[in-house]
């Protein structure tokens, strides 16, 4: 028993294996690609633009069917169950909250009314403390209630979007570019608050960002993405060795811009 | 000036007024969750009318028992209707799914009269007919006792309409919906649920507004032409708000009345239009319609 439970401890909560992702029926954004998230952990997603970052992310939560996509190849594991076939609301309600790209706060209605919505994704009877937990992490949203969500400020409306996902206490967050359009000082704030969701309600995340120093401090293990496929994987204190990583991703080396592109071009023709 | 008839004409347009509104929520509701502009909303109500008059006259029920009966059977159309017709052109042009409600409203026409043929019909009274006296400073003023209950019928059932949209968490999951469907989805929002319950709202209001509006007019397969003034209204009390509808459906049918009274019946749709032309130059989005929140 004990043994049992000590295994699914341990088991990824998501597992993508080898998929491949096709939009309308010709153009191919994935290919062959896989990553694990294990329980609790904090696992980044990097790549350039394009790369097929938020399309492996809607993948995973099942959106990318209403924008004529479909995984062709592959499946996709969460809490060991396979996802073919669930409706997004549907994976919402097991524990798998995807916050988009770009905020996407329903702008029309209050905060407390954003809140209420997200109740929607809550299994039966959290969503009281829901709440609670949520002006917890994020009191500025308690100031602001009452207030129109499009009127939010940008770092106001992604705490919002951040706090719909925490109100279904969910096992794993995607979260997509959580430092899209905001200030240096604000960034800092965010991914403070998105370290703390992970280590004190232990939700797994599996985090997209074009800001890769930032995704490094809080993350355990890195994908690196280049035209549809993972180039590079590792526990982030390796990478962060890695001489082309930093060179590529966290600007650090003394290599001209003219080199990039010569080893940019190298490295697609090789793979 | 006969204070006591401009009163009594005032009651009269209001009360023609509260169907307008009621006719209007059932475009509302749909318009605001699915974006969808429901042409065929006059001949959804045209049908209510004749499925009314099927029960009552056809069957011979007793009116409690047709009423509630023509509206669950309202609620089915609505949810055919989307299931069969709307579904299926999710993410298509806003224009095709347009197209789809104008011949929807022409089908049903050609439906109701190949099942009861064209000609006029009146309803089997069911309203109380005990004229009414309101007490004024002027006198007694009549008030049509048609009008009076039908328009009480279609104010509560657009309050119950209001209260839902603000305070039942299923009306801020269609609020949300409405704002930004992707988002509704990742939120756990079942949206073709969302959608479904919306035109059974909008065909249920659609439907009673019929009952009511034949009960006072009688019936035919041209009432139709009634979503008319049905889309004046929501476009001058803005397309997603239901308190436009309302407040646009209970003015238009106050100067409707005026203007049919004082100016002759040929000024009816002159002040109508007038109106919803000075409402567009002013507020193109309505009296209470939302504007686009723009952050640049």
């Amino acid at each position: 028993m004990t043994i049992a439970t000590a295994t699914a401890g341990t088991a990824a909560v998501l597992a993508v294996n080898n998929i491949e992702v096709v939009y309308h029926d010709t153009i191919q954004v994935l290919r062959g690609l896989s990553l694990s998230v294990p329980r609790g952990a904090v696992v980044a997603l990097l790549g350039a633009n394009g790369a097929g970052k938020t399309t492996t992310l809607k993948a995973v939560s099942r959106l990318l069917e209403l924008e004529n996509g479909a995984v062709t190849a592959g499946d996709i594991r969460f809490a060991d169950q396979p996802i073919a076939g669930l409706a997004p609301h549907t994976l919402v309600r097991r524990g798998l909250f995807h916050v988009l790209e770009g905020r996407r706060v329903f702008e029309d209605l209050t905060v407390e009314e954003n809140l209420t919505a997200a109740t929607y994704a809550c299994r039966s009877g959290t969503a009281r403390a829901g709440f609670e937990l949520v002006y917890e992490y994020f009191p500025r949203l308690y100031e602001r209630r009452t207030s129109t969500a499009g009127y939010l400020s940008g770092g106001e409306q992604q705490m919002l979007a951040i706090g719909r996902a925490l109100i279904a206490s969910p096992q794993l967050m995607l979260l997509d570019e959580p430092s899209l359009g905001l200030s240096p000082i604000l960034v800092e704030t965010i991914f403070e608050i998105i370290a703390r969701i992970n280590r004190e309600q232990g939700t797994a995340l599996l985090l997209v960002e074009q800001n890769a120093a930032m995704a490094f401090a809080i993350a355990s293990y890195a994908y690196i993405l280049e035209t549809g496929k993972v180039v590079i994987d590792g526990p982030v204190e390796r990478l962060m060795r890695d001489e082309d990583v930093r060179e590529f991703y966290l600007g650090q080396g003394g290599r001209s811009y003219r080199d990039v592109k010569h080893y940019k071009r190298r490295k697609r023709w090789l793979s | 000036m006969d204070w006591l008839f401009l009163f009594e004409v005032a009651i009269a347009g209001l009360g023609a007024g509260g169907l307008y509104a009621l006719a209007a929520v059932g475009f509302v509701v749909v318009y605001k969750a699915t974006r969808v502009v429901n042409m065929a909303i006059g001949e959804i109500l045209m049908l209510g009318a004749f499925v009314f008059f099927g029960f009552a006259s056809g069957l011979g029920w007793p009116p409690w028992a047709a009423v509630p009966a023509a509206l669950v059977v309202g609620g089915l159309f609505g949810g055919v209707v989307e299931r069969t017709m709307i579904r299926p052109m999710l993410g298509e042009s806003p224009i095709a799914v347009f197209m789809i409600t104008v011949g929807l409203g022409s089908l049903l026409v050609g439906l109701v009269e190949l099942v009861w043929s064209p000609e006029p019909r009146r309803l089997p009274a069911f309203l109380p007919d005990a004229p009414i006296f309101l007490p004024t400073p002027w006198g007694e003023a009549y008030v049509s006792p048609k009008t009076a209950y039908a328009s009480a019928a279609a104010l509560v059932l657009i309050t119950g309409f209001m209260l839902a949209f603000r305070y039942w968490r299923g009306g801020v999951a269609l609020r949300a919906t409405a704002t930004d469907r992707g988002a509704a989805y990742t939120v756990g929002i079942n949206v073709p649920l969302v959608f479904a319950t919306a035109w059974i709202a909008g065909s249920v209001a659609a439907f009673g507004a019929g009952v009511l509006l034949g009960a006072i007019g009688g019936i035919s397969s041209t009432m139709g032409v009634f979503g008319l003034s049905v889309l004046v209204v929501v476009i001058v009390g803005g397309l997603d708000s239901l308190l436009g509808a309302l407040v646009a459906g209970l003015l238009i049918g106050l100067l409707e009345a005026l203007a049919g009274t004082f100016l002759g019946g040929e000024y009816k749709l002159l002040v109508t239009f007038g109106l919803l032309v000075v409402v567009l130059l002013i507020r193109p989005y309505g009296l209470f319609g939302t504007r686009e929140i723009e952050r640049l």
